[in-house]
């Protein structure tokens, strides 16, 4: 499939720990299309931020192995790749903005040599053409050239990010990552620093992974979206799929969980209970302790993929012959 | 920054001042009289009067403190009560004994050392890691008189490769330097560890493996700038204790530098020997202290913004 940037397949990854492996990314598969955005929701721990680094192959081992899957980048392979072709594809290819501004940046070295190093590496430039380039891109998110020469310390959280985002970019990648970019950001902020993205964004033509625990985000910002639970996928879907025919319990938790604006008095309603240890999931389907409608049967039968249209998808019981389980689930409009 | 040069530079006058202050009150409270020490037991009474007058021992504590310190401010460290030549003449001739030998032992420190802590930082737990921290816990338990003595017996009466003591070549400074040096090695070598063990888990590496930077340059330009910031604190902790270690390790080599200079004086109660040596001690302790702090300023811009 020549639309294809990246994709993802069959990915599993475990971390050592001391209390023995734990399953961190069971089985995901992914595809982001040439020039779209995919969002990857879930709650904290369940195997975002581990996805997104798979793809990078940037996973600290120690403690963390990729166990098995594939990751084809642009109709190759990486995963036999050397260090040094990794370095390659690494901030020219495939580039990376982080969650938290305040450490993702190193606090010695300048925000316009943090940029130009990369700039160096994947452009071949000299030093002085590379600084140059640098204070373009610190002038296209918004800061002045002039600051190049300035330390992290010197900028606001979101003029960081800023940066970071400077960094991504600075090579016109063909996929950027996103990890959560704007949740370590006052929310005033947060909406200027996702604008600058997308905008950017639609002048490149860059791919990007969305990785968010913000529906709100997703709406604004993505055309296909996959909902992680448990280091699985559970529901994947274009954007109208998973917002106007949501069909995973979760999914719907998800929804129920947004304030309505329209009424401020209502009452939130949360989905019940926590996100699993990923040391001890749950047996059956992952999701079952915490479902509204879980049945006997989710305890101990693992849900397989449900397919209601080429590009919706689902992982629950209740989708599946011979179970007896009512959802709600459809026709949510945020 | 010049402002901050100069105003640490100036804020030595008081220091100087209260060391001086310290170590006179402490002399003149330490038993045993100087007079006796220099004219012998037989003098005759009209002599140590006269020798009191002279040096102003008769005058109280705080007349003689003032005096000297009017004495210092010109530059005036005073005649030796022994030999009557010039405390500064006799502090120059020994000072670059003890600064070559405190330089060569930090040398050592610094080209072992920090090349172990990052290597054992990188492979962290492996064999390499084990055994250099194994024999680091060593070095830096070793008390280094001991260590020199054992030094001194392989090398140069069994091997008969070193000289075992005086100065000259640089040869002589091989077995002082690496006694001198092995405990601070050690303590540099597990700091410079703990500390790239630190920094390679920030979150910035990270960003700078994803843009694609090689290893090597990850590790020179972005870990271990950072990293070297506590390393800088205990290097320039150690250079004062280096300069007072430098008292046992002169003595077991026979180095006529500061340290045997000074234990000499306050043996034979010679105070302006003392005082003298005491004063040089602080003001290369406080110059020391001045260039680390600097030298963070060069390493860190968040603490360069700090100094105005």
């Amino acid at each position: 499939m020549d639309n294809i940037q990246v994709s993802v397949e069959n990915l599993v990854v475990e971390y050592k720990t001391e209390h023995g492996n734990v399953q961190a990314v069971n089985g995901v598969n992914i595809q982001v299309k040439k020039g779209k955005t995919l969002g990857i929701v879930g709650e904290t721990g369940a195997g975002k931020t581990t996805t997104a680094l798979a793809v990078l192959r940037l996973i600290p081992n120690p403690p963390g192995i990729v166990k098995s899957g594939k990751i084809i980048v642009d109709g190759e392979d990486i995963s036999g790749k050397s260090e040094f072709e990794m370095n390659k594809i690494r901030g020219g290819i495939v580039s990376m903005i982080f969650q938290d501004p305040m450490t993702s940046l190193n606090p010695v070295l300048t925000v316009g040599d943090q940029i130009a190093e990369s700039i160096g590496i994947h452009q071949g430039l000299s030093r002085k053409e590379a600084m140059k380039k640098a204070e373009e891109m610190l002038e296209m998110v918004g800061i002045p050239g002039y600051r190049s020469g300035e330390y992290p310390h010197q900028f606001s959280g979101g003029m960081k990010q800023r940066v970071g985002i400077a960094i991504a970019l600075s090579c016109n990648p063909q996929l950027l990552i996103a990890d959560e970019p704007t949740t370590a950001l006052d929310v005033t902020i947060q909406a200027q620093v996702l604008q600058l993205m997308k905008s950017l964004r639609d002048q490149y033509g860059t791919s990007m992974i969305m990785i968010t625990h913000d529906l709100g985000i997703v709406a604004e910002v993505c055309d296909d979206v996959a909902i992680m639970y448990g280091g699985r996928i559970i529901e994947q879907g274009t954007l109208e799929d998973i917002f106007k025919k949501t069909k995973h319990p979760y999914t719907e938790g998800l929804f129920n969980s947004l304030p309505n604006l329209a009424n401020r008095t209502e009452k939130l309603k949360p989905i019940r209970g926590l996100m699993p240890d990923p040391a001890r999931l749950p047996s059956g389907c992952v999701f079952h302790p915490r479902c509204l409608y879980a049945q006997e049967i989710c305890q101990s039968r693992v849900p397989q993929r449900t397919d209601f249209s080429d590009t919706h998808m689902v992982c629950c019981l209740a989708y599946e012959e011979g179970t007896n389980i009512e959802v709600k689930g459809g026709g949510r409009i945020v | 920054m010049a402002k901050y040069i100069i105003k640490r530079i100036l804020m030595l006058i008081p220091v100087i001042i209260g060391v001086a202050f310290l170590v006179f009150s402490i002399l003149s409270f330490t038993p045993g009289d100087p007079i006796r020490i220099i004219l012998g037991e037989e003098a005759t009474p009209e002599a140590i009067e006269q020798l009191t007058m002279e040096l102003g021992l008769d005058q109280p504590l705080v007349v003689q403190f003032f005096r000297y310190l009017v004495r210092l401010a010109q530059g005036d460290l005073g005649r030796s009560y022994i030999t009557n030549r010039p405390v500064f003449g006799e502090i120059m001739n020994a000072l670059p004994h003890t600064i070559e030998l405190t330089i060569w032992s930090v040398a050592i420190g610094l080209v072992i050392a920090i090349p172990v802590g990052v290597i054992s930082a990188l492979k962290q737990y492996s064999l390499l890691d084990n055994i250099s921290m194994v024999i680091t816990l060593i070095g830096a338990a070793i008390p280094n008189f001991w260590f020199g003595l054992l030094l001194m017996l392989l090398f140069s009466l069994t091997l008969g490769l070193l000289p075992s003591s005086g100065v000259g070549t640089p040869l002589h400074m091989i077995l002082p330097a690496l006694t001198l040096g092995t405990t601070n090695a050690a303590i540099i070598a597990r700091m410079t560890r703990s500390s790239m063990l630190e920094v390679i888990r920030q979150d910035y590496i990270r960003t700078a493996k994803s843009k694609g930077v090689g290893r090597g340059k990850i590790i020179r330009k972005h870990a271990f700038r950072n990293a070297s910031i506590p390393i800088v604190t205990v290097i320039g902790l150690q250079f004062g204790g280096l300069l007072g270690g430098a008292v046992l390790t002169e003595t077991v080599f026979s180095i006529p530098g500061l340290g045997i200079l000074m234990v000499n004086a306050i043996r034979q109660m010679d105070t302006p020997m003392v005082l003298g040596s005491i004063i040089v001690f602080t003001i290369l302790f406080c110059i020391i202290n001045l260039i680390v702090d600097l030298l963070y300023a060069f390493l860190d811009p968040r603490i360069k913004a700090a100094y105005k």
